[in-house]
């Protein structure tokens, strides 16, 4: 969508995959004063769908930035208004206001009428008058969520250049025409210095003040915490808890950890647990299904999509390991690994926390015995893995000895699982990690 | 674990002109054409990549809805286009921007769909070709029947070059999953129909990698219905042109359907919509990126003496179609939803005209109201 003044062009949010509402402006390409071309990419938007880099349909100079970066804002609201190139740059950000105009209007209206943004769902949509004239109007400026205007002039795959190699446009000395830094100019400043620094990836801006940090709620938090709502308060959790001893896991992990089958993966009780949880489930499916609140359904899932719970910088993601229960061991060793390397580097794609229909999360990692898992939103149940430890245990002859000892915590969805189930599959999973020969009889 | 880790057997590939820009035989098909014809094919390829970068910078401008790239297929979608003679007639995917350009279509005709603006831009009796199927596969079937009229009104084998004729059908990979390919590449075969069935395997189907989709090469199935199959590296566009002339003759002389098979793929997203990092490694689309369809026809004709001149003209002149194309789809008219009627028969009907009526006064009637879409 565009607006133009006589001057001018405003650049509103396109929607730019089929029915989104809102996008978040991740990086500006451009600054205020610089010189774009049409096509050139001005900014780097994340929606809903993908990261998209959005060109400029207009050439001239970048007058105004009307979104800072982080902001979230709807579809067809203004991004960036541009200037003809036969203008200099604004000093102080001018509206490119038409004084007929508004200013209580905020919501652009086209000049031309066939907009294709904004018809995603929610949005309200007016319905066009064929024959009426289109009162243009302008939107708000906000200088102070704008950067601050800067002479330095340079082309967008310039200042990306420079960026890149972490330099200051402004300290770098213009040789091309009038005061426009070109590629040479930066090249050869970044000949003259020391090496960059590495550039600041940090998380959302953090606030401070004397007694309180406020960190704005956006990305995997966010995500984190809609899903543990809408768990908690739609899905009856019920949890039950068993304490046992997996001394003979415990021997079983250093048995495969020393063969050669198994010497190129990782092999950790987790490993075990997850192949006792495929196990269990042969007995009782129900722990793999989902209640289908919309279909008033329950929908029983042929195969175990095993979510793994990971702790991350990025926050706890939950990628789950396809087909798990069709796995030879070695092979659920190697996915296990993948997934877990993957998501520690922050790579996690959206469609590998997909589709998945049981979790483990190993909360053992951290010291700690046991505790109440929240599901994962779609799911009936989720197994917590406690720290195994040496602990006094009473063998058959009576005798306190020293063993192996964990406590499994398994939650799950009353409305899909009733406690028989629930405590079957805990009994098999525990008796497996008891004794892995039992997994013979599955 | 996967299907898609299963291996594909090889088969033969066609190949005239390697990625480094090297002419190579083939014991079967030549290509013949002196350095302009190469010249003409390389502005095609230059060209349609233009309507098609230009178009995706369109969507993300927000002037259209959606928009299928067919970056990386140029050389399949212009060596076929161009194997074909005026009175043949093409029935093209969503995604077949080269063939239609090809064809004498104004690209900016392309545009109208992608904004919701029209049904399709062109009158297909007017240039050769179909609209744009969107259904998918469903074009194959389409294109099987009109080979079958073609028949059946003796256009077929008569020996008269102005007089034969033959159709070509344009699908993808993931479309051989669908009922209709397979029908229309059996009851091509059985009628013998003159008819070329060109895949263009772009090696996905939106995310699901071709060896999800089959156990053999795509070319070996033409084997099953009883029809002659060709594999062609689908980024020469000398071998395209070179094998869909052989096929498209073979139809206009009787001799009926050829399955081609062109290896290729798709180096952009599925559509605008979509986002391909998400299901293929960066290494997989570097690694195709070295098998650039444009690139080697560039080293070639450097190689063989064209002027700076030509490759200066052509990138003139690609700018220009960038201009025309975004002033053209600024130019779009908005679309009459009361015209959608008119296209309902060849000859209204009376219910027809009374729906259209009754649309006209319930669209006066809501004038200047607000709704919720």
């Amino acid at each position: 969508m565009t607006m133009k003044t006589a001057s001018a062009h405003t650049f509103s949010l396109p929607d730019v995959g089929e029915g989104l509402t809102e996008a978040e402006i991740v990086t500006w390409r451009v600054a205020t004063g610089d010189v774009v071309a049409i096509n050139d990419v001005v900014v780097e938007i994340e929606t809903a769908k993908s990261v998209v880099e959005l060109p400029s349909p207009y050439a001239g100079f970048v007058q105004t930035l009307h979104v800072a970066e982080g902001e979230t804002v709807e579809v067809g609201r203004p991004l960036l208004t541009i200037a003809d190139e036969s203008l200099p740059p604004a000093d102080e950000s001018p509206s490119p206001a038409d004084e007929s105009s508004s200013p209580a209007d905020e919501s652009p209206e086209p000049a031309r009428q066939p907009m294709l943004v904004g018809y995603g769902p929610g949005a309200e949509q007016v319905v066009r008058r064929r024959r009426a004239v289109p009162t243009p109007s302008v939107a708000s400026v906000d200088t102070e969520k704008v950067p601050a205007p800067t002479r330095t002039l340079a082309k967008p795959p310039v200042r990306k250049l420079a960026k890149d190699l972490g330099i200051d446009l402004s300290e770098v000395i213009a040789t091309g025409t009038g005061t426009i830094v070109t590629r040479a100019d930066v090249e050869a400043h970044a000949a003259k210095r020391r090496p960059p620094q590495a550039a600041e990836t940090g998380p959302a801006p953090v606030t401070t003040s004397d007694d309180e940090t406020r960190t704005p709620i956006k990305g995997v938090r966010k995500w984190t915490a809609e899903a543990m709502v809408r768990s908690a308060f739609t899905a009856p959790h019920v949890t039950e808890w068993v304490t046992v001893d997996v001394s003979r896991t415990v021997e079983l992990v250093a048995t495969l950890r020393a063969s050669r089958a198994f010497r190129d993966v990782k092999v950790s009780p987790t490993l075990i647990a997850a192949k006792a949880i495929c196990l269990a489930m042969r007995r009782t499916p129900e722990l793999n299904s989902r209640w289908d609140d919309d279909a008033q359904e329950i929908v029983l899932k042929r195969s175990v999509n095993l979510g793994i719970a990971a702790a991350t910088q990025r926050g706890l993601v939950v990628p789950n390991i396809v087909g798990a229960d069709s796995l030879p061991l070695v092979e659920l060793a190697a996915a296990i690994g993948d997934l877990t390397a993957t998501a520690r580097d922050g790579r996690t794609q959206p469609a590998q926390m997909a589709g998945g229909t049981f979790t483990l999360t190993n909360i053992g990692v951290f010291g700690i015995d046991a505790g109440t898992p929240i599901l994962n939103p779609g799911e009936a149940g989720i197994l917590a893995l406690g720290s195994i430890e040496r602990r006094p245990w009473v063998d058959e002859d009576d005798r306190v000895v020293p063993r192996w000892v964990t406590t499994l915590a398994l939650s799950f969805d009353h409305r899909v699982v009733d406690g028989e189930q629930g405590s079957r599959f805990l009994a098999d999973v525990a008796g497996i990690l008891h004794d892995p020969a039992v997994a013979l009889t599955f | 674990m996967n299907s898609s880790t299963a291996p594909t057997p090889d088969a033969p590939l066609v190949q005239l002109l390697t990625p480094t820009g090297q002419r190579v035989t083939d014991p079967h098909v030549a290509f013949d054409g002196d350095r302009s014809e190469i010249e003409a094919l390389y502005r095609d390829l230059v060209m349609t990549r233009r309507v098609d970068t230009e178009a995706y910078a369109l969507q993300r401008h927000g002037e259209l809805g959606l928009w299928p790239p067919a970056l990386g297929q140029e050389a399949a979608q212009v060596g076929s286009a161009r194997a074909l003679r005026a009175h043949d007639f093409a029935f093209p995917t969503y995604r077949d921007h080269g063939v239609a350009w090809c064809r004498g279509v104004d690209p900016s005709l392309l545009l109208g769909i992608f904004r919701g603006s029209d049904l399709g831009g062109w009158d297909p009796a007017d240039h050769g070709i179909a609209l744009p199927n969107i259904i998918i596969g469903a074009q194959t079937l389409h294109a099987t029947g009109y080979a079958m009229g073609l028949a059946l009104e003796g256009l077929v084998g008569s020996g008269d070059p102005d007089r034969d004729s033959a159709v070509i059908a344009y699908f993808g990979d993931g479309a051989t999953s669908q009922g209709d390919v397979s029908e229309a590449l059996d009851w091509a075969a059985v009628h013998q129909s003159p008819v070329v069935f060109f895949c263009e395997n772009n090696q996905y189907a939106i995310s699901v990698p071709v060896a999800s989709q089959t156990r053999v090469p795509i070319v070996q199935r033409a084997a099953g219905f009883g029809l002659p199959g060709v594999r062609v590296d689908g980024n020469d566009v000398l071998a395209c042109l070179a094998v869909t002339r052989a096929a498209l003759q073979r139809a206009r002389d009787g001799e009926g359907p050829t399955l081609i098979e062109a290896v290729t793929y798709r180096m952009g997203a599925h559509t605008t919509s979509d986002d391909p990092s998400r299901y293929r490694d960066a290494s997989e689309v570097d690694a195709w990126q070295a098998k650039d369809p444009l690139e080697r026809v560039r080293l070639l004709l450097v190689a063989e003496g064209t002027s700076d001149d030509f490759f200066a003209d052509l990138a003139a002149d690609a700018d220009a179609l960038g201009v025309h194309l975004r002033a053209a789809c600024q130019q779009i008219p908005e679309p009459d939803l009361a015209e959608l009627f008119d296209h309902v028969f060849v000859e209204s009907t009376v219910e027809n005209r009374q729906q259209q009526a009754e649309h006209v006064a319930w669209r006066d009637a809501m004038e200047g109201s607000v709704v919720a879409s």
